[in-house]
């Protein structure tokens, strides 16, 4: 299936990430999904946030295949203290991994895990984490606290990451840079930019700037 | 397929390995590639590994997307795999080494490719 971006953003609002792609079955389940023969380099990059920060349509605006899930079983000892707010439709013990694909010139494909960022997603974590090149955090700035798990896994892990604020419209308006720096305690060489999770090209840019920092932090030090 | 659309998966995760909860092959990651060798299956297949090894029938598939397909953890598809891979139905390659994820050239390309996307 060729790359086919849609052109507007979609209209829908950039909340609820969780089972956002429980109705992409009508599109045909497996219509596209199988690997482009030209696939060489497969690398992944995380997509983490709480529930509800756009994860998914992040996900969904970027790939070009409507995004998949599996279901991922949680621990006993994680079972008992799940909270399930804004979870819907969760009577078992699982949480869905959403994830998409782009394929880029060159033969590189790359993976995008919507990445839960609890404490108690922690084996999970790793598991998904092992061999990511990076971690783009979400962060909704009406409810900044709700983003302090993930930034503490992702530190914990050494993934290096950038935060991308999703646009909300009824976001704040009045916090500075600095001010949302300070609240995140974020390093000074984190990039931290704005994006709206429902636009391709914004989203892509989150990415990029994630990219871009990957490529900086890797260039000898003579070199920068 | 054990799946079936908007529901529970007919097959219990734990009943599609036949009870083995470990794969064969630990290495097997969820960006591992896996292809059908396109041997003939031997009777008597057990229906997880012949629903994974249908699903190859139309190309590669990473094991999080084989996962996905057949609505199975992605711990049972790496079970289902191994056992496949054992058998020489099916090729499993590797991702990128995770010390190659580090490779400027790799990232450079991963960047130009994210420009490329754009529309402006």
């Amino acid at each position: 299936m060729a790359f086919a971006p849609s052109s507007t953003p979609s209209p829908a609002p950039p909340a609820a990430d969780a089972h956002a792609s429980a109705t992409g079955a009508a599109r045909g389940a497996s219509e596209g999904v199988h690997l482009p023969d030209t696939a060489r380099d497969l690398v992944k990059i995380l997509v983490a946030g709480p529930f509800g920060v756009g994860k998914t349509t992040l996900i969904d605006s970027v790939s070009e295949i409507r995004p998949l899930h599996t279901e991922e079983p949680l621990s006993e000892a994680s079972a008992q203290v799940d909270d399930l707010a804004g979870v819907r439709d969760k009577s078992t013990t699982t949480v869905a991994v959403d994830f998409g694909r782009i394929s880029l010139s060159g033969g590189v494909v790359l993976y995008l895990f919507g990445t839960p960022g609890q404490e108690r997603f922690r084996a999970l974590w790793d598991d998904i984490a092992y061999g990511a090149l990076g971690a783009l955090v979400l962060v909704d700035s009406r409810r900044i606290d709700a983003s302090f798990d993930v930034l503490g896994l992702v530190e914990e892990s050494g993934l290096p990451y950038a935060v991308a604020f999703n646009a909300f419209p009824d976001a704040p308006r009045h916090h500075t840079e600095q001010e949302l720096r300070g609240a995140l305690d974020l390093e000074a060489g984190t990039p931290m930019v704005t994006c709206d999770a429902r636009d391709s090209d914004s989203s892509v840019d989150a990415l990029l700037a994630l990219v871009q920092h990957l490529i900086d932090r890797n260039a000898p030090e003579d070199a920068r | 397929m054990t799946g079936r659309p908007g529901g529970r998966p007919l097959v219990p995760a734990y009943l599609s390995t036949g009870g083995v909860a470990r794969p064969s092959r630990p290495q097997l990651e969820r960006l591992s590639v896996l292809t059908g060798t396109g041997t003939p299956p031997p009777a008597g297949l057990p229906a997880a590994q012949l629903a994974l090894l249908d699903a190859l029938d139309d190309g590669s598939l990473t094991v999080v997307e084989a996962a996905a397909l057949l609505r199975l953890p992605v711990s049972a598809v790496r079970v289902l795999a191994g056992e496949l891979v054992d058998r020489e139905l099916v090729l499993a390659r590797a991702p990128i080494p995770p010390a190659g994820r580090f490779d400027p050239d790799l990232l450079e390309r991963v960047a130009d490719g994210l420009r490329a996307l754009k529309h402006t």
